[in-house]
């Protein structure tokens, strides 16, 4: 009885995975070793290949990285100010930093858009204090800071998240025991916030890694991730093959990127997402 | 050796924000001593302890160490450890890394510490757990890691804070010995925050006895619960008659209209006073044997013995016996001079009040 419930709730959850996950993967990965013929091929995968697209791929991966590593370095001491203060409007305060995730992100980024275009918001004020313009639209350096703007958010709650549940008495023993306050970070609150750090890298890196939105808006057709690529296969020249064998070879990557990351993970439960 | 005082604690007063948490304590901590700060919650006992482990600064008064000044130091930094109510293990490290801790933090050779994460491990009977995580362990044998940790640092003082607050009843009386024991191997002090009386009455050399955060009393557990000093001590060790009397003359008091011989002197003649008799101290006789009669309102059975109430002379009497009077019946009350534990009556109108609270 009781089992035939459990079946009966999970059902729609499992027509939920099946109509949206499982089989479009399968359709993917159909496309992409398939021609438009519909005879078997390793084309598609092979074409990751190509000089540009090579470039593409790295291009993304540091600019990634690159990101992954600011919204770290920016989130983790913010997340510490956090967990240290004492008053309960804490929750207000992390209300306050995840509230960008409110409005559509491609709004966002649009926004940006104005702010560093060559005439834009940026210039308008370096000019009004009468320093040269800079030009940072169309750049890597856009991409980056559109993309540590964007997904900040992601890093932030995981690690608040991890931060606020070590409990002062763990930090108190650690002190009482010898250790001052870089010890205590580096032997105690850091190794104990590992699980926030992994799945905020994660869902900051893996996103990073296949937008083609950031890129496309802010680097102009000037920077070309591998998200632009892919997207550049499906929408521009139609080509529903080449694009899902190049969305297999980005996955096999993500996999691979995420692999690395759980392995510091020591099997302490899984990378806890949130 | 005793009688050196290895902490002492001079005017020290904390608030936070306009609440006065400690005020004005005074308090000396001597060499090899069990002392245990006894108190319901909030009565600043926590507090006192978090001083004098460095967790907390005083705003006024100081904080002596060996005769050194260590009002400011780090507790990183001071010669004592403390073990943490929820044992606060690094859930991310082994049982040996737990241990190990302190020590490497210390540098100290890899033979020493492998040789102390053995000694200690025996100490609180749990060899062979070096390589165990703390979550796989039950409370009490966190709460072993925990002193373990602590004491493989040599301190020469060990604060703790309710360490067997999170243990059920049985772990909690056992655990009592295994400290009584620890102590006496490592021959060091202990300063212990409960607010368990038992706890305080079994394993201490001295109790101090807070509420509100003032000293209600210092002694030893004889001294606490034989000659508490005032009505907030009797009733929060044990259960006790506390009755509003009139003290006629040295060793003679009028207890409900009725003199009771006592052996307490200095206290003036006609002088009002607080009388404590403890219920297991009041005989049950036949009526026409006792100092008062009265008739006997309630019966419980405790196990060990009768709880009984008797109303006698406009008070209900408190009466633990292991003999049995039926609700009801006619009995006489007598109590032997010795047992009658006369007080001064509450100076301040805030004394009576918090005394009453309980």
């Amino acid at each position: 009885m009781k089992r035939k419930n459990t079946i009966l709730l999970s059902t729609p959850y499992g027509l939920w995975m099946l109509g949206f996950t499982i089989i479009p993967l399968l359709m993917v990965v159909y496309y992409g070793f398939t021609t438009k013929a519909g005879e078997l091929t390793l084309d598609n995968i092979r074409l990751i290949a190509t000089e540009e697209n090579i470039q593409a791929l790295w291009i993304s991966i540091r600019l990634s990285l690159l990101s992954t590593a600011l919204c770290l370095v920016i989130a983790y001491p913010l997340a510490m100010i956090l967990r240290n203060m004492k008053f309960k409007s804490n929750s207000f305060m992390v209300t306050i930093f995840i509230m960008p995730m409110w409005m559509n992100s491609l709004l966002r980024i649009i926004a940006w858009q104005n702010i560093l275009e060559r005439k834009g918001v940026l210039n308008t004020f370096l000019e009004w204090l009468h320093i040269p313009a800079i030009n940072v639209i169309n750049t890597p350096t856009a991409i980056v800071l559109g993309m540590v703007y964007d997904f900040l958010p992601f890093m932030i709650l995981p690690l608040y998240n991890t931060l606020a549940k070590i409990d002062e008495n763990v930090i108190s023993a650690a002190h009482d025991l010898g250790a001052n306050n870089f010890h205590t970070f580096t032997k105690i609150i850091f190794p104990l916030s590992l699980p926030g750090v992994i799945s905020g890298v994660t869902m900051v890196f893996v996103p990073s890694l296949t937008t083609f939105v950031i890129s496309d808006i802010l680097g102009g057709s000037k920077v070309l991730l591998i998200g632009n690529v892919i997207e550049q296969q499906f929408q521009k020249l139609n080509n529903w093959h080449s694009g899902s064998g190049l969305s297999l070879v980005l996955m096999v990557f993500v996999l691979l990127s995420m692999a690395l990351v759980g392995k510091y993970d020591k099997g302490e439960g899984s990378a806890s997402v949130w | 050796m005793i009688d050196n005082k290895l902490i002492e604690l001079i005017g020290v007063t904390k608030r936070y924000g306009g609440n006065t948490v400690i005020d004005d304590l005074n308090l000396y901590i001597r060499e090899n001593e069990f002392l245990t700060l006894l108190g319901p919650s909030g009565c600043g006992k926590t507090t006192t302890l978090r001083i004098i482990g460095g967790f907390e600064t005083p705003d006024e008064g100081k904080v002596l160490f060996d005769g050194a000044d260590i009002t400011k130091l780090p507790p990183n930094e001071r010669q004592l450890n403390t073990v943490f109510q929820k044992y606060a293990l690094f859930t991310h490290m082994t049982i040996a890394d737990n241990i190990a801790f302190g020590l490497k933090i210390k540098k100290k050779s890899k033979q020493y510490i492998q040789d102390k994460i053995k000694y200690a491990l025996k100490l609180v009977n749990l060899d062979g757990y070096e390589n165990r995580m703390p979550d796989s362990l039950s409370g009490g044998q966190q709460q072993r890691i925990a002193i373990a940790r602590a004491i493989v640092n040599e301190p020469k003082v060990l604060l703790l804070d309710e360490p067997l607050g999170a243990l059920d009843l049985k772990l909690r009386q056992d655990m009592q010995y295994e400290l009584i024991r620890l102590k006496n191997e490592l021959g060091i002090t202990f300063v212990y925050v409960t607010h368990d009386q038992e706890e305080a009455l079994t394993m201490s050399d001295t109790i101090m006895v807070m509420n509100q955060g003032y000293i209600q009393q210092i002694g030893t557990p004889e001294d606490i619960y034989n000659e508490p000093e005032n009505a907030f001590v009797a009733d929060f060790i044990g259960e006790s008659n506390i009755i509003s009397s009139t003290m006629v003359r040295d060793c003679l008091v009028n207890i409900l209209g009725v003199n009771f011989p006592c052996v307490d002197k200095g206290f003036g003649e006609n002088k009002p006073v607080d009388v404590v008799i403890r219920p297991e101290d009041i005989d049950l006789v036949a009526p026409e044997q006792g100092q008062i009669t009265g008739r006997v309102t309630s019966l419980i059975f405790k196990g060990v013995h009768y709880e009984m109430e008797v109303m006698a002379n406009g008070y209900e009497w408190l009466v633990h016996s292991t003999d049995m009077s039926p609700v009801g019946s006619e009995v006489g009350i007598h109590v032997d001079p010795f047992d009658i534990q006369i007080m001064h009556k509450p100076e301040s109108e805030d004394e009576a009040v918090s005394a009453k609270e309980l």
